[in-house]
Order: structure tokens, then sequence, then C-alpha cells
């Protein structure tokens, strides 16, 4: 199967029964295969007027008790933004997917790229962390879908799959495991007396349990600055207590949430620092680079946010060089610079969208190291 | 008989099945030979007539890069596809064109070069949809991409329900044509291997 309907499958497998979306290339066969198997397992398929629609109608659904996703690529993405605020502001555990494809603006519909990670970190306005899985691979695509998913409900954040054009529509085989070996995991629920119930106090997690509409809490839920009451406090304490424990939330459990996988990194003096689709030309450079003699491994790069700037930065102390491979004129490379701190020469093998990266050019950048270490 | 890794491009216009024909022969690949494969695709953005290729990758282990440079097996079905790919096959690939709709040049003599007329073979079978179809099970015999159990396997699985039965036969009529062009070639091949010997005892 194709990325984009792993990721749906991925979806379903982690209980979700709610889509809203709005058709765009190359994201539609997330929200068509959707609006084929909800209806048969008790769910819910709304194409919404718009993406706008599409973000408020998915972190309703999550109130009202379901897991909810939605799917888009950039100009939906953007529409997004506003929204996606309101839910990490009110912690509304959702799942949107951006099949990346190239932009700015309508862009390259039908061609790939990795140009909104820098989006799917500071998107919305204000100060904010987020999480951002990306797979490389339509299995991926659903593993990391169920993943995220687990993600959203266990740190009420909406969760990003930032996949891409070519991971979404690619096919490949999918292996999908027996119920019974897939772990999830929904929201904690309060307890205690529903009339003094304070939707937005958590305890050292730092994570509030969330009721469900009609579950008879006492809730009020806004956009504004607020208490642990959900109350509107329209004053500096009010926005410092609230901002700081929704960034402590993701920060203190960050290694936790951080996924990276290593390749030869052992005795390798250059490291390439990829992920996504990317990955995929990384590797094919990697071990065509080591059958020619050359010390080089892979940082895999599971989830971008939050980003590993601690392994980054160990990595940075003992490699010669960090070569930063992504489908954009550098954006992750920007976090690979700042966490590498001087320590190491960092490089980008990018471009502005259209093709994923070619071996070739990667090799040609571990070459110009290698040689010159 | 299926070799380890070979690179398919299949490539012709929207509309005449090009796309499913990579996936029937990918489905085929890991499904069913329970090896590695990917399809990736290219086309423009009309539904019909545009330009159009699928790429197929077919692997003993996990493959990492999903593109071709240069492919072991070219299809073409539209003059188009074959003007853009044909230079790029691997030295000793294989060209397979459907004759009616391609005019091969002189590219086709630097590499094994086979035609069959499968849009017409189609079209005497009820219909030229399924041209898609006569070329894998052309292919499939003729390269060994594939194995025919697997390839039979993702036609009938990849079909509308209900036409699985002429697309069955469709596949056949392509496969027997391509065990017959080997057969000749074959034949041919030991004719002229006597010839020589003939003519070294002479």
């Amino acid at each position: 199967m194709n990325g984009d309907v792993a990721c749906a499958e991925g979806a379903i497998a982690a209980g979700c029964r709610f889509f809203a979306g709005y058709p765009i290339t190359p994201a539609t066969e997330v929200a068509e295969h959707m609006a084929v198997r909800l209806p048969y397992l008790g769910g819910m398929h709304i194409q919404m007027e718009d993406e706008i629609a599409s973000m408020a109608a998915i972190l309703g659904a999550s109130w009202a008790g379901q897991k909810a996703m939605t799917s888009t690529s950039g100009p939906g993405f953007s529409l997004m933004m506003e929204n996606l605020g309101l839910g990490i502001v009110t912690e509304t555990p959702c799942v949107v997917v951006n099949v990346q494809r190239a932009g700015p603006s309508t862009g390259l519909p039908t061609l790939v790229a990795q140009g909104d990670m820098m989006q799917a970190r500071w998107g919305s306005h204000g100060h904010y962390e987020i999480i951002a899985l990306v797979p490389s691979s339509p299995q991926e695509a659903f593993d990391y879908t169920i993943r995220a998913f687990n993600l959203s409900e266990k740190y009420r954040v909406p969760v990003l799959l930032m996949t891409d054009e070519v991971v979404g529509h690619m096919m490949e085989k999918v292996t999908i495991p027996p119920k019974s070996a897939i772990r999830l995991v929904s929201r904690r629920k309060p307890r205690g007396a529903k009339a003094r119930h304070q939707p937005f106090s958590a305890d050292a997690s730092h994570i509030p349990p969330m009721a469900t509409a009609g579950d008879g809490y006492f809730m009020h839920i806004t956009g504004l600055t607020h208490d642990s009451r959900g109350y509107p406090g329209m004053d500096a304490p009010t926005q410092k207590e609230m901002v700081e424990r929704l960034v402590a939330k993701i920060r203190t459990h960050a290694e936790e949430i951080m996924d990276v996988e290593e390749y030869l990194l052992e005795d390798a003096r250059v490291v390439l620092v990829s992920y996504g689709v990317s990955v995929r030309s990384s590797l094919k450079a990697m071990f065509e680079a080591r059958d020619r003699g050359m010390k080089v491994g892979l940082l895999k790069l599971n989830t971008v946010w939050p980003f590993p700037e601690r392994r980054v930065r160990e990595l940075a102390t003992t490699m010669d060089a960090l070569i930063t491979v992504e489908i954009n004129l550098g954006q992750i490379a920007l976090e690979v610079e700042r966490s590498a701190a001087g320590r190491a020469a960092t490089d980008l093998v990018g471009h502005a969208g259209g093709t994923i990266i070619e071996p070739g050019a990667i090799l040609e950048a571990i070459e110009a190291r290698c040689l010159n270490v | 008989m299926s070799d380890a890794h070979k690179e398919i491009i299949f490539t012709g216009f929207g509309g005449q099945g090009i796309v499913l024909a990579g996936r029937i022969v990918g489905e085929a690949a890991c499904l069913h030979d329970h090896r590695h494969s990917t399809l990736t695709q290219s086309y423009g953005p009309e539904a019909r007539g545009g330009a159009c290729s699928a790429q197929v990758v077919i692997a003993e282990s996990e493959i990492y890069y999903p593109y071709i440079q240069s492919p072991h097996i070219l299809v073409c079905m539209s003059q188009g596809g074959y003007e853009l790919y044909a230079g790029r096959l691997e030295p000793g690939g294989t060209l397979i064109i459907d004759e009616d709709l391609v005019r091969a040049d002189s590219r086709a003599q630097r590499v094994n070069s086979l035609s069959i007329p499968a849009t017409r073979m189609a079209e005497e079978l009820g219909h030229r949809m399924m041209a898609n179809i006569v070329m894998i099970g052309f292919l499939t015999a003729t390269t060994g991409a594939i194995s025919p159990e697997g390839a039979k396997k993702a036609v009938a699985g990849s079909v509308p329900r209900g036409t699985e039965e002429k697309n069955l036969g469709a596949f056949k009529k392509g496969y027997e044509y391509g065990l017959a062009i080997l057969k000749a070639r074959a034949k041919k091949l030991k004719r002229e291997e006597n010839r020589r010997e003939g003519k070294d005892a002479g």
C-alpha cells in the first residue's frame, strides 16, 4: 500500500474514529481511505469546507471523546495554523498529517519537498512546544501514526506527522501487526468531585487529566490565557504559569518523546543527519561511501520536534563534520548547526524541492569532508 | 525463476494503466514472491493522456533509494516514453515495446529488444484497457522479474471484481506470446550455431 493509505490504517489501528479534512494533493488518499473505512467501524468522516474548519472539527471531536485526525499539504497546513494554536492552548489531543509538497504557496502540487519543517515548529503564533514525527516509508507511516496518537493522548498536544509526497504516494510492503501487539495510550481521565474539578490543574507531570464533554465535570475551555479552572486570566502571572507549563510538559518529557536511529556511528568521522524520505537517499549514499572506505554514519531522526540537541551536541564533539540532508534550503540544518555550536563542521545537502535528494549529491558532500580531514 | 535485483520502468500515457501495471508487478514481487519492492510514479496534472511512468525496484533486501537511473527493464507503451527513457537503459538491459504504439530506433539495437502488439491483442480479447495486463504476462515470461504464480495472484487481486477471469486470460495471452518468442529465438540461435559448426567442420 502507499504511505497515505498506511497512515490512514495506522490511525484506524490507533483507535481514530473521526476524520475531518479537505482534499489536497498529495494528501487526498489519506482522506479517501478514511472515508471508505470509517463508516464500517462506527466512525465518521466529514469533508469540511476548508482546512480551517477541518482543524476546528477535530478539536471538537477530541473534546467529545474521540481520537481525531486531519490530513493536508502545504497550503492547507498554513490555514490550520490558527486552530493548531487553539489545540495547543486547550491541550487537545489530535493528529495533523502534512504530506509535504513543494511550496511556497501552491508551489508544485504533485512533487515532493520537506519545506514545512520550521512551520511545523513555529507556524502558529506565540511560544509553544510541539511534537512532530517523520516517516521515511509506508511502514513507518503506519507505525508513526499510531505513535502520534499515543503521544498526543499522553501529552495532550496536537501531534504532527510530517510525511511527504514520495512517502505518501510510494507503494511498499506494510506489515500490520495483530491488534494484541499494538500498544495504545488513551488520555488520563479525571477522578474526584465533579463540581470542584479544575480542568487545567496538573500534577508534577504538567499534564492535566482530561474529561470528555458530557461526563458531568465542570469545564471551561478557551483560547484565552487561562488559569487551572480554565477561566481567562488577563495578566502576566497567569500567562507565565500557563505557557511555562505547556512548554515544560514537552521539554521535561523530551527524552521519552524523542526517537532517533543510528547507523555505523562507532568508527565514523562524518555523520549524515536526515529524516523522512531523505533518509533513503542518505542510506544509499552512506553505504556507497563505506564501500569506498569513507568513515561515515547516519543519525536518522524519527521525531524532529522536540529536536535531539543533546545527541547532536555529543556527536559534534567526536565527529569531524555533520551533514544535514533535507529537501529544503536549510531548516533542520540550522538546528544541527545550533546544537553542534561550532564543535564540528556543519554542511547542508538540500535543494528547493521537486525531487528527492540524489545519493550522488550526498556522496560528493561526504567526499569533500572525508578527503579534507 | 527470478533474478535478484531488478529495476523496471513502465511508461506510457495516463489512462493506459501504467501505474497499475507497476503496482501489480511490485505486489507480485513483495506479497507473493516474498521479496522487497518499491513503486514510485510520476504523472502530470491531466487525468488522461499525459505522460506517465511507474518505477518498480525489486530486491532481495531492503530498498533504500526508490528511484531508477538506468533501468534493467524498460516497458514502453508510448512513443514519448520511449524517447524519454530508451537512452537510459542499462547495457544488456531489456526493452519491451508495444509494437503498434512505439517505433524503435538504433537505441533498441544496443539492448535485448522485444516487442508485442499488446494493445491490439487486448482489443481482440474485447477490451483495450487490458493491454497493460497482456504486457505484464509478456514481461513475466521474457524477463523472469517475477514468478508467473505471483503475477497471476497479483493480477487477480488488483483488477475490478468480476473481471478477474478476463484479465487472467489477457495475462495468459501475453505470457504465451512471450514464451513463443523465447522459443523462436532459442531455435534461431541453435540453427546459427549448427550452421557455424557445420562451417567449422567443412
